[in-house]
């Protein structure tokens, strides 16, 4: 099962690396995770996507809990909940059809088109991680020149929060 | 008061209460050093290799349940100290250990004697920190004893660049009493809910069996465990880590369990309905198949790490807490409630328990023409009159000693369970010696785990630390010379040790004692005379059967159902 962990950290040197090390010195998956500080600048808030047995999601929150710099950690696919990620992608658009076909998915997609040049686009799209591989699938892969991804962020839903 | 960073370092530690240092100077701590000359307060123990230190700190640590605190410098100094540093994070050991580091503007270039230290030792420490600031040095200071001695202890690096102990730098004073810190809160008290369901559980065993283990000893929750242990009357085993938190000689106690734990012990887990796992953490040594594991028990697990809960095997009640709170709360319910131990059944149980006991699997050939390993342990138990602190390494010696030695208080046995470290016994003997100067102190070793921190004798001359040194010297690693034997079809790869010195002469050149025992009538004079000689350290290298094995044996991937035991013609 797909879990997303998110949790408050302290915003120490460091911290980033324990959670990191956690994962690969007890064999967990990671499938993405990203991290920024928070309004407060002492706290860093990280989400955290990854698969397991009930019981292996169990010991990664417990684990996660123990680190001594995590504050607050809950997993938000629990309940209700917003799940995001940022897409910025760079495709060829060196002919008016492509030109105009390209536009009209990101349009579509409620994408963005950032940056032009003669030879190329670049996207920005936002949504959970399967609106953004069914974008990409909408593409001609072979205009595809990068995709950057930033990993999911998600929030839950109504009153449930995190705080320190 | 007015301090330089290393003034700060000395000061902190003698505010903290600490009163040994075990270490090893360099460059990256020589102004730290400097302010420990021009005090009298903390005294250091200088130790001949930075293992060395650590693990004395350990020994330390582990005899007397205050953190251990050793200082080593940046580079090697830090990589030396490693091991120490995951022999006591997996056995959950409290310890505060300093490592200097190159000053700040230089880290990250490749500077001489320079290693992350706080990136090597992250997976093996329950926290550790790199100071940056010297504003940051005292707080720190303060959270790495605060985080090392609370919840599960366990050890603590901090990373002192050299600039931060500058002795022209100085700043103002004052011993922190108290620190808080949000993201760190462990939990004491157990949920009363569920201390009253595993009352109930408990109540209603017909064949209960309490397995309770190091979390009894570094929590002192012995008396407590002694209080519930004969208000039931159930059976109890110790994992190795835990043994002498319930006295071994008395006759609820069924002697150790796991791999080579006793038939009674591990029959007594495999056919027991209600399993009641105090401080122990249900490791591979212990519970063997985890698939096989107490296949007729609903386990109720109290530990203070909740990750510990339902890691390896699911539990059925849970507890996190202190267990010397939750095992006095429990010991409240059990008195207060309408329901007491099924005596009959318990009769029955005991009764089972007997026939088990009487297979009497620890049985060894005492005819022998050559010294048994056990019968020296029997001999060192008699000596000492089951009142020593024993330390060892690692091996058979140590299984021979957990077994033989019947541990009747907590703190005496001092091992690395967890991590399994040969070289530890020693060292560690050090620290508990200076923890306890009046105090019976032998290290149980080998021929093989001796020389891995042998150097640590010069250390023993230096403060006349009187360590009886018990050396089974079978000229093998015995554990695997003995699965070689089992399972490699006795192809002995590697496991024979040529070439060892004279340990007599090699004692004596250190300035100590030494005696060489071939014949088993001499095994008991020689104890004697060793344990008489009260302010020498005297190393008895006893000449033993090459042969002997460590019975019984649970071979990896079999159930506690599935001993070898040992035959005897």
């Amino acid at each position: 099962m797909r879990h997303i962990i998110s949790l408050l950290m302290e915003n120490e040197a460091g911290a980033l690396s324990r959670v990191a090390g956690l994962f690969s010195a007890r064999g967990y998956n990671i499938e993405s995770l990203t991290v920024a500080p928070t309004e407060d600048p002492s706290l860093s808030r990280m989400t955290i996507v990854t698969r397991g047995s009930e019981e292996v999601i169990e010991q990664i929150t417990k684990q996660l809990n123990k680190l001594i710099d995590v504050v607050k950690l809950a997993d938000i696919s629990d309940g209700g909940h917003l799940e995001r990620e940022l897409m910025l992608i760079k495709v060829r658009a060196d002919s008016p059809e492509l030109r105009d076909e390209t536009k009209r998915v990101t349009d579509i997609f409620n994408g963005r088109v950032l940056d032009v040049t003669d030879e190329t686009y670049v996207i920005e799209l936002t949504g959970t991680g399967d609106k953004l591989d069914a974008f990409i699938k909408a593409l001609d892969e072979k205009c595809i020149i990068e995709t950057v991804r930033s990993g999911s962020t998600g929030i839950s839903r109504g009153e449930r929060a995190l705080h320190a | 008061m007015k301090l330089s960073g290393a003034e700060i370092v000395v000061q902190f530690l003698q505010d903290e209460g600490v009163e040994y240092i075990f270490g090893y100077p360099g460059g990256a701590v020589l102004h730290i050093y400097d302010a420990i000359f021009r005090q009298d307060n903390v005294r250091h123990i200088l130790v001949r290799h930075e293992q060395g230190a650590v693990h004395a700190a350990d020994g330390y640590a582990r005899a007397t349940g205050k953190p251990g605190v050793a200082l080593v410098t940046s580079g090697p100094g830090a990589t030396n100290a490693v091991t120490g540093i995951a022999t006591a994070f997996m056995d959950s050991i409290p310890m505060v250990v300093l490592t200097g580091q190159v000053a700040t503007p230089f880290i990250g270039s490749d500077a001489f004697q320079e290693v992350d230290a706080v990136g090597i030792t992250r997976p093996c420490v329950k926290h550790n920190f790199l100071v940056k600031n010297l504003d940051d040095l005292i707080p720190t200071l303060k959270k790495a004893f605060y985080i090392a001695t609370t919840g599960r202890p366990g050890p603590v690096v901090v990373d002192v660049p050299k600039d931060i102990t500058d002795p022209n730098i100085k700043i103002s004073y004052e011993y922190p009493e108290t620190i808080e810190m949000r993201s760190y809160q462990p939990t004491v008290k157990g949920h009363s809910g569920q201390i009253n369901r595993a009352v109930d559980l408990i109540l209603s065993a017909k064949r209960p069996m309490i397995y309770s283990g190091g979390g009894v000893v570094l929590g002192d929750a012995s008396d407590e465990l002694i209080a519930f242990t004969r208000a039931l009357g159930y059976p109890i085993t110790n994992t190795l880590m835990g043994l002498g938190a319930y006295p071994a000689t008395d006759p609820q106690f069924v002697g150790m369990l796991g791999m080579h734990g006793t038939y009674e012990a591990n029959m007594g887990m495999h056919e027991s309905d209600v399993l009641i796992a105090i401080g122990a953490r249900f490791d591979d040594r212990v519970t063997g198949d985890v698939k096989k594991f107490c296949p007729d028990a609903r386990i109720i697990h109290i530990d203070i790490d909740p990750s510990s809960i339902s890691k390896n095997v699911r539990v059925d009640v849970p507890i996190v807490g202190d267990i010397k709170h939750v095992l006095g709360d429990m010991n409240k319910v059990i008195k207060a409630h309408k329901n007491k131990p099924d005596a009959a059944a318990l009769k029955q149980w005991w009764s089972r328990i007997d026939t088990w006991r009487d297979k009497d699997c620890l049985r060894y050939d005492r005819n022998s023409a050559l010294i048994k390993p056990q019968y020296v342990i029997e001999q060192l138990y008699q000596a000492t009159s089951g009142d020593a602190y024993i330390t060892s390494d690692v091996g058979q010696h140590q299984m021979f000693a957990a077994q033989f030695y019947k541990f009747d208080k907590p703190r005496r046995w001092i091992n690395s369970g967890g991590l399994g470290t040969m070289g530890f016994g020693l060292p560690a003997a050090l620290g508990v010696q200076l923890a306890h100067k009046d105090a019976t102190v032998a290290c149980v070793t080998g021929e093989a785990s001796i020389q891995m921190c042998i150097q640590e004798l010069s250390t023993a001359m230096q403060y006349m630390l009187p360590i009886k040194v018990i050396n089974l010297n079978n000229r093998y690693m015995g554990m695997v010379r003995q699965w070689q034997e089992m399972f490699y079809e006795s192809r002995y790869s590697h496991s024979y040790l040529d070439a060892l010195p004279d340990f007599m002469k090699l004692a004596e050149s250190y300035g100590h004692v030494g005696m060489r025992i071939e014949n088993p009538k001499d095994v008991e004079a020689a104890m004697k005379e060793a344990f008489a000689m009260k302010d020498r350290l005297v190393f008895l290298d006893f000449i033993t059967d090459q042969t002997e094995n460590v019975y019984p044996m649970i071979a990896a991937g079999k159930g506690h159902h599935e001993m070898h035991e040992r035959e005897l013609a």
